[in-house]
């Protein structure tokens, strides 16, 4: 064990369910042969029994060598204590900055599991489909009224999707108009998705450098803002959770430039329902269903992604759309502008159903969540401000970036602040980005915290604020109360690299 | 007493180069294997690839960070360390010794006098904190 | 509202804290031209019971696979789901957690995704799998790109015509601001790609060779010609699979030379959920690991030497490499492997094998059944199959279906709804059977069929 320096154990030494604990000290279901046993019972079967040896020869395979044998109880029991090592939503407050931990309402899961919404097949008639058909052109109806957009496609598979979705309309609508220029223009506070999806559209990336507000610097702008730019994707609020005073400015500058400017919608929970996004100026945004709209994130994913766009845009959607004809619904795959298709179907169908469930249950209160998101966020920037450093001190919105700068001069780092807020019941915030913000600490508390939750949280941060200068032995050495320890990734990453090694995977597969 | 070795010269983006004959040894500094952290991948170039002074030739890898490696003076590759292949870390542990990256056959030795000496260096990253 | 916690009192005391008058204060930096005052134009909120009054009659406008008997396939096969497997997926740890950063709190997803990513190592024969993809037709495009990254410098691209049309579709989407030209390589007569159109059309210029096995009209294609043609001019193979049950009767990709195998995950234990969500996988051989897309869990140790799980190989990654990215993806389909992993694991090797051979034999028997027919149908391909098939039809497709719809059963997709361009398939509809599908199933539809001689 590592040192913990004067931590008390909390536990008894030998707890007593430590020897059974010890006998199910297997990483997974593969480390447990379990030669014979079988899960799952198909009825007899009643056809004739083909072969597939004769029928194959050469290219026939006996069976999947190396896979498990189990019953049901083993795997349910597996499975079920897995399921006890997650942290989740539904157990307490979950930091984790620019990822919208938010409660995800048991009604949506409810009516996605409907067996006329989940038991449909894709390529069922369309007059088969009617309902289906229906709850889609209803969400882009609702999401139409709250961003004020032309139309929105429902087709991307997550936010990342609709990024590329948005990024190559706007490529397409350049082409069209005969040049399809060469930048895309990006914040340094952005997203790492934002040049990513640029640099998939074939765009070459321009870092645009923050103001001191950790916003959009005007001059900034104008100076690299050229005939050459396709577009500016900006986030609002952004990153460091700040709203950009200037969009309206901005979006005058890119479009007398010929340019789009594309939102990432992100972070549309600060504002939906408060400000509309094409009302900005804003030509073309995604939507992350499963931030603003609630969708579980199920352990990273499925997301769903649907982009808006201004009338401009229209004639390049994916296909297909969904269009209305008195009381019926059709899809429409004539659109001959189309960029095409960004996947298989028609998108992540079963999170649109929860989303529209979302919708509908806050109806026209819906501005009510960014309300609260936003009041719960100052609330805690208010408790933690006195405790830890704010780079930028702009007003927030729905998250807060702080940093390590104090507790770094005694030696302990955002990382450690992190797992040591596991000890106290609370997922860490985020750390990775804003990457000009060093140290970064970025907490998002949602509207679906109350004030008890908050404070209990803001009475941890400051628990530890606290530590690091008493006892910052306890903080470098967290978490102490998790299932496992710091793990070596650093080791982990040495032994996935090494050639020849499958760390990814259990072991050289049977061929 | 610096930690940097003065029989070698350093470059702005953090490698050194030792010069014996027309023949370069490259790495990168203390300085810059303590930035980035535990140092899990080295990604290399060809054998026989030509690259210009200040041209990327690889990239250096640690479990949140990417850094690309970055020719101090014009030359040939003669040779990567097959250690880090599989370990790594020796960057970590021995940066300016067993820590090496390639070896190269310099093109000319013109750019040499564009790079730091030991003391300048570490004057240079003190800076660099600072700002 | 109902999932806001704090009432009127504390949200009070929450704008009296942070020094605010009203909630506006707090959005005081929003140009007032565009702030909204009013509510935006929804309709009032509404109760569970309004939902589920309103939903209810939405999802009851469609035909499900409860209540019909269906064929359909292309690309997307219901089998049998685990009862279990839904209800664990309701498990608020694994519904409502989030990407596991932190793996000292994440050990449960960080564990399945491991499992996962070896399940479909040990299906495909390949060395490393990733975490997921969001579905099929997108992972058939990352393996494309990244198959270029892994050959370096070359522009061509050749796609077998029995890759599922929309799979080809994404493909030409996302390629068209890159400088790569697609070669599409037709059918022969048996419904198997053409070896010799296949081995003419690559060259060296050419980074991958994609096939899918069984392509789009469930024929079985052989991987090795499309791996050997690849190989030969320094290219790298692909093989799509998009019925992972046949893996369990057919040679690997991986055992027959494919460098990169993908496609769609959705057969094990996912529902239909009209086409997604779903769960795409993409998996390779060890020399291509560093520039494979998507999340990655590998083993790791902590300083008491208890073994876990974590993220690795991050550095692929946009929130690292950004515009250098191996792709800009970042989520995977978390829940849905998580589905995918434990009907695996509960099917487990007899299982895989005993649903392989059901759905073999129930194909076989229909084709049998078929080719007896005295009337105007007839399977369109001599090529072997596993439990897809097109059926030729003499007489109008849309007759057939409406004829079939009368009996309830969903007696397949026609292909032209995949490709209406394709005109010398427009006769043809795709056939679909699983486990599920009761003789009685089988026996209704060749009655229909009968009933147009």
């Amino acid at each position: 064990m590592s040192d913990h320096g004067t931590l008390t154990p909390t536990e008894p030494l030998v707890r007593a369910d430590a020897r059974l604990d010890q006998r199910r000290r297997f990483g997974s279901l593969f480390d447990a042969p379990r030669a014979g046993r079988v899960g799952v019972v198909l009825p007899p079967l009643d056809v004739p029994e083909a072969d597939p040896a004769a029928l194959y020869g050469k290219a026939h395979r006996p069976g999947v060598e190396g896979e498990v044998e189990a019953s049901e109880v083993d795997v349910v029991r597996h499975f079920t204590r897995l399921s006890q090592m997650n942290f989740s939503i539904d157990t307490a407050l979950y930091s984790l900055g620019s990822c919208t931990m938010k409660h995800n309402p048991r009604i949506n899961e409810e009516i996605a599991r409907l067996a006329g919404f989940n038991d449909a097949h894709p390529y069922a008639p369309v007059h088969l489909a009617q309902g289906n058909l229906e709850l889609m052109w209803r969400l882009e109806e609702a999401l139409k009224v709250l961003t004020g957009f032309a139309r929105v496609t429902l087709q991307p598979s997550a936010g990342a999707n609709g990024e590329l979705a948005g990024a190559l309309m706007i490529r397409a609508a350049h082409v069209k108009a005969g040049n399809a220029r060469k930048h895309v223009l990006v914040p340094d506070s952005a997203h790492g998705t934002n040049p990513a999806t640029a640099h998939f559209a074939g765009y070459s990336v321009v870092e645009l450098a923050s103001s001191r507000r950790g916003t959009l610097e005007l001059s900034e702008l104008e100076a690299k803002l050229t005939e050459d730019v396709a577009a500016l994707m900006v986030t609002v609020p952004n990153t460091l959770g700040v709203f950009e005073e200037h969009i309206l400015e901005v979006a005058k500058l890119v479009h007398a430039k010929g340019a789009y400017l594309y939102l990432d919608g992100a972070n549309f929970n600060a504002f939906v329902g408060k400000v509309r996004p094409a009302d900005m100026g804003v030509d073309v945004m995604h939507m992350n269903l499963h931030k603003t709209f609630s969708t579980p994130h199920g352990g990273g994913g499925p997301g769903a992604g649907p982009v808006g766009v201004g009338a401009s845009l229209v004639p390049f959607l994916p296909v297909p759309t969904v269009e209305r004809a008195g009381d019926a619904f059709r899809l429409d795959f004539d659109r001959p502008d189309s960029i095409g298709k960004m996947r298989a179907f028609y998108g992540n169908f079963g999170v649109l159903v929860r989303a529209l469930t979302y919708i509908l249950s806050y109806g026209h209160s819906i501005h009510e969540v960014a309300e609260n998101a936003v009041l719960n966020a100052n609330y805690l920037r208010k408790r933690l401000e006195p405790f830890y450093h704010l780079k930028y001190d702009a007003p927030s919105y729905h998250e807060i970036v702080f940093s390590d700068h104090r507790q770094a001069a005694m030696g302990v780092h955002n990382i450690d602040i992190a797992k040591r807020l596991m000890d106290f019941g609370f997922h860490p915030p985020t750390m990775s980005f804003p990457l000009i913000v060093p140290g970064a600490l970025m907490i998002e508390p949602t509207e679906s915290e109350g004030k008890d939750e908050l404070d209990a949280f803001a009475d941890a941060m400051i628990a530890i604020a606290k530590e690091c200068e008493t006892s910052p032995g306890i903080v470098t050495s967290a978490p102490h109360t998790t299932p496992i320890g710091r793990l070596d990734e650093a080791g982990a990453a040495r032994e996935a690299s090494r050639p020849g090694n499958f760390a990814p995977v259990l072991r050289a597969p049977v061929r | 007493m610096s930690v940097y070795p003065d029989d070698r010269r350093y470059s702005r983006s953090h490698e050194w180069i030792r010069v014996d004959g027309d023949v370069g040894t490259i790495g990168i500094s203390d300085h810059a294997q303590k930035e980035l952290g535990d140092v899990v991948f080295v990604e290399m170039p060809d054998v026989g690839e030509i690259f210009d002074a200040g041209q990327e030739f690889g990239t250096i890898e640690s479990v949140k960070a990417v850094s690309e490696l970055f020719l101090p003076v014009a030359g040939e590759i003669l040779e990567v360390n097959k250690v880090l292949t599989d370990e790594p870390g020796a960057v970590n542990e021995d940066p300016h010794g067993d820590g090496w990256l390639v070896k190269i056959k310099l093109s000319s030795d013109a750019e040499m006098d564009t790079l730091f000496n030991a003391a300048d260096y570490e004057k240079f990253v003190e800076e660099e904190a600072k700002a | 509202m109902r999932y806001i916690p704090n009432s009127p009192a504390e949200r009070e005391a929450l704008l009296a804290a942070v020094g605010a008058a009203s909630i506006d204060d707090l959005f005081a930096t929003v140009p007032r031209a565009v702030y909204r005052t009013e509510p935006p134009g929804l309709p009032p909120p509404a109760s569970e019971i309004e939902v589920r009054r309103d939903l209810g009659r939405v999802a009851a406008k469609n035909a499900h696979l409860g209540e019909w008997t269906s064929f359909l396939g292309a690309g997307l096969y219901s089998h049998h789901a685990p009862a279990f497997v839904s209800q664990l997926l309701l498990r608020g740890e694994f519904l409502t957690s989030y990407t596991p950063y932190q793996p000292e709190v994440s050990q449960g997803t960080l564990t399945a995704i491991w499992e996962f990513q070896t399940h479909i190592a040990l299906l495909t024969g390949m060395d490393v799998a990733n975490a997921s993809m969001y579905e099929g037709a997108s992972a058939f495009v990352e393996a494309v790109l990244m198959a270029e990254r892994l050959t370096k410098k070359k522009t061509k691209v050749v796609v077998s015509a029995g890759l599922h049309p929309e799979y080809r579709q994404c493909l030409r989407t996302y390629l068209v601001n890159f400088p790569f030209t697609i070669v599409e390589v037709p059918l022969g007569k048996d419904g198997a790609t053409e070896a010799g159109a296949l081995a003419a059309a690559v060259d060296d210029d050419t980074f991958a060779v994609c096939v899918q096995s069984p392509n789009v009209f469930g024929v079985v294609e052989g991987w090795k010609a499309a791996a050997d043609a690849a190989h030969a001019h320094g290219a790298l193979a692909i093989g799509v699979v998009n019925e992972m049950f046949s893996l369990a009767v057919l040679e690997a990709p991986g055992a027959s030379g494919v460098d990169i195998a993908c496609g769609e995950a959705a057969s094990f234990g996912l529902a239909p959920s009209f086409g997604g969500p779903l769960v795409g996988f993409l998996a390779c051989r060890d020399a291509g690991k560093r520039q494979i897309p998507g999340r990655l869990a590998g083993r790791a140790t902590d300083a008491g030497g208890r073994s876990g799980f974590c993220l690795t190989l991050s550095t692929r990654e946009q929130h690292i490499r950004r515009e250098k990215a191996t792709s800009n993806i970042c989520t995977n389909q978390g829940l849905f492997a998580l589905a995918a992993t434990m009907t695996l694991s509960v099917l487990g090797k007899h299982g895989l094998r005993e649903t392989a051979v059901q759905c073999l034999s129930k194909a076989e028997y229909l084709k049998a059944g078929i080719r007896a027919l005295p009337g105007p149908f007839s399977v369109a391909f001599a090529g072997k199959t596993f439990n897809e098939f097109a059926l030729h039809c003499g007489v109008p497709v849309h007759e057939v279906l409406r004829r079939a719809e009368a009996k309830k059963i969903l007696a397949g997709v026609p292909y032209a709804r995949l490709e209406p361009a394709a005109s010398a398939y427009r006769d043809l509809l795709l056939v679909a059977v699983t486990e599920r599908t009761p003789r009685s199933g089988l026996d209704a539809l060749l009655d229909t069929l009968r009933s147009f001689s």
